[in-house]
């Protein structure tokens, strides 16, 4: 029989264990990008689009990419938003019984889980019903639908987290649902709301499934939503896909563009939030 | 008239009864005290009033609470305006999450009075300027509530940064800025240190000239400082309602002379 220290000290060593597996992979992806990246990067193919003969490594950037993803994401990001929020409001005591809200957030979870291809497969079907081509809107819709349930089960972590003694102050001061909702609950929530955006932001940015069948691809910035439009991952997933080795390294290139991409918008949203928050109760 | 007069109330959540058949009258312009033990019904009976227990799960309410001769559970009745018209403030301060002056201007803002409403309110003439209308009011209501000295250069600061008892006066200044006609406090010094305590305990006596005060607290010495009016609860049922004088000095129940006694707690 082991003794409780002896058990202590095994399971510390466990945890500590894993905790630096997570770690090491974390870093061995990042390192792996960015030393890969590195190598392939130009300042110039962040402005220029792709040239004929691109893809066989010939001249040209992958501006058409870094635009479409982060309109892609932007857009799917806002309009996501303008229903999770809401939603999340939603799930609130004050309006669905709590079996409602337990039932809303197993579906939820359950959408979170679908993978991005069938959703992808869906924004086809429905855009092919209703005569679309691959565009930017198409793709910011599908996109939207797919980053939706994520967004709003953290959306309602965070609302679920407002203390009921800060709802209650408003209450007793005579605000309606809506007004200490909007008012109160979503400003005290706000830390949590805007990670949920970011969470589903990232997530959104970096799916390439779901875009495939419904944004298209295509080597030109896009002029208008019914454009087709291209997106980092799939120029990362073409060029790393050709036997060229210029083309492959700016394929990494463009997945450290991606993952700059990603971060800048974390640590500033980070930010953001730290000077949003000031107000809010700890 | 009695300013607030309970009848024949019932209160239970989901199975539990937390108040029987209870009957009370509270006086206009005066300190009533709410006092009894941890769980015998205190708060479930102030939260009646405001209906403030609407927003517990599976509540149960039987039974009439009339707020100037207007029963605030009849059908159609507006439990929103009924917030304004009695004042609350609860154990443990909650700032809403902004400066200290918005929290005073929240009620007025929620309301949705207009500048001139908020000059009339504090006894000023009405001039058309909104910004100047808020902060006025922001100050008046900080007076009332003893906390203007304290916080005046820092109006825009966060509310949470105010220390507890700061927070306290100025949950008293954000209730009292809905001009109330009366107060509910739900031991609203419990989580206080003695010296705050003691500045909401004068503010309450000031307050009185003007408005009708009810006080849940489970402590008998600060029920003997404040009341004048005293209601004891036990177990869920009124035992005894009378002027202070007479409670302390002749109580009538056996239960309320053993409470006093100290005998049961």
């Amino acid at each position: 029989m082991i003794s409780r220290k002896g058990q202590d000290r095994v399971f510390g060593w466990l945890m500590g264990l894993s905790l630096a597996g997570v770690v090491a992979a974390l870093i061995a992806i990042a390192g792996c990008v960015a030393v890969r990246g590195a190598a392939g990067f130009t300042w110039r193919m962040l402005i220029e689009t792709p040239k004929g003969g691109y893809y066989l490594g010939g001249e040209g950037g992958i501006a058409n990419a870094i635009v479409g993803s982060l309109c892609l994401a932007v857009g799917a990001t806002l309009l996501s938003a303008l229903f999770s929020l809401p939603a999340s409001l939603a799930l609130q005591r004050e309006y669905a019984s709590p079996r409602l809200s337990r039932a809303a957030r197993l579906l939820f979870d359950t959408l979170a889980g679908v993978p991005s291809i069938v959703w992808g497969a869906l924004g086809f079907v429905v855009m092919s019903w209703l005569g679309m081509r691959a565009s930017l809107l198409a793709g910011m819709a599908t996109l939207a639908v797919l980053i939706f349930p994520i967004m709003t089960c953290a959306m309602a972590e965070a609302v679920k987290a407002v203390p009921p003694g800060v709802k209650e102050a408003a209450r007793g001061l005579g605000a309606s649902r809506t007004q200490t909702s909007w008012l109160v609950v979503a400003r005290q929530a706000l830390p949590g709301l805007l990670a949920a955006v970011l969470l589903a932001f990232g997530r959104g940015i970096g799916d390439a499934a779901s875009v495939l069948f419904t944004a298209g691809y295509t080597d030109h910035i896009p002029r208008s939503l019914l454009d087709p439009v291209a997106s980092l991952p799939l120029a990362v997933f073409f060029q790393i896909g050709t036997p060229y080795p210029e083309a492959q390294a700016r394929g990494y290139a463009s997945a450290l563009v991606l993952l700059v991409i990603v971060l800048l918008v974390s640590f500033s949203s980070r930010l953001a939030g730290r000077r949003l928050s000031r107000h809010v109760l700890r | 008239m009695p300013h607030i007069s309970i009848h024949k109330l019932t209160v239970s959540y989901g199975g539990h009864v937390a108040l029987k058949d209870a009957s009370v009258d509270i006086p206009d312009k005066r300190i009533t005290v709410i006092l009894g033990p941890s769980g015998c019904g205190k708060s479930t009976l102030l939260r009646s009033v405001n209906r403030l227990n609407d927003l517990h799960e599976e509540v149960s309410v039987q039974g009439q609470v009339l707020v100037d001769g207007e029963d605030v559970y009849a059908a159609g009745a507006d439990e929103l305006s009924l917030r304004a018209k009695v004042g609350f403030l609860s154990q443990r301060p909650c700032p809403l999450p902004m400066s200290v002056a918005d929290n005073v201007s929240f009620g007025p803002r929620i309301h949705r009075l207009t500048p001139d409403q908020m000059l009339r309110r504090i006894g000023l003439e009405p001039r058309g300027d909104r910004n100047g209308a808020v902060s006025l009011l922001v100050e008046h209501y900080l007076k009332l509530a003893g906390l203007w000295d304290e916080v005046k250069d820092r109006l825009r600061a966060p509310a949470a940064n105010l220390s507890l008892g700061q927070q306290q006066r100025l949950a008293l200044a954000r209730a009292l800025a809905v001009e109330p006609e009366a107060i509910l406090a739900d031991e609203p010094t419990s989580a206080l240190d003695p010296i705050s305590a003691q500045l909401i305990e004068k503010r309450f006596l000031a307050l009185k000239e003007k408005y009708t005060v009810v006080l849940v607290t489970h402590i008998l010495r600060q029920a003997k400082r404040l009341a004048d009016h005293v209601v004891f609860l036990y177990m869920g049922e009124v035992v005894e309602s009378a002027p202070a004088s007479e409670f302390f000095a002749s109580p009538r129940d056996p239960r309320t002379r053993a409470y006093l006694a100290g005998e049961i707690s």
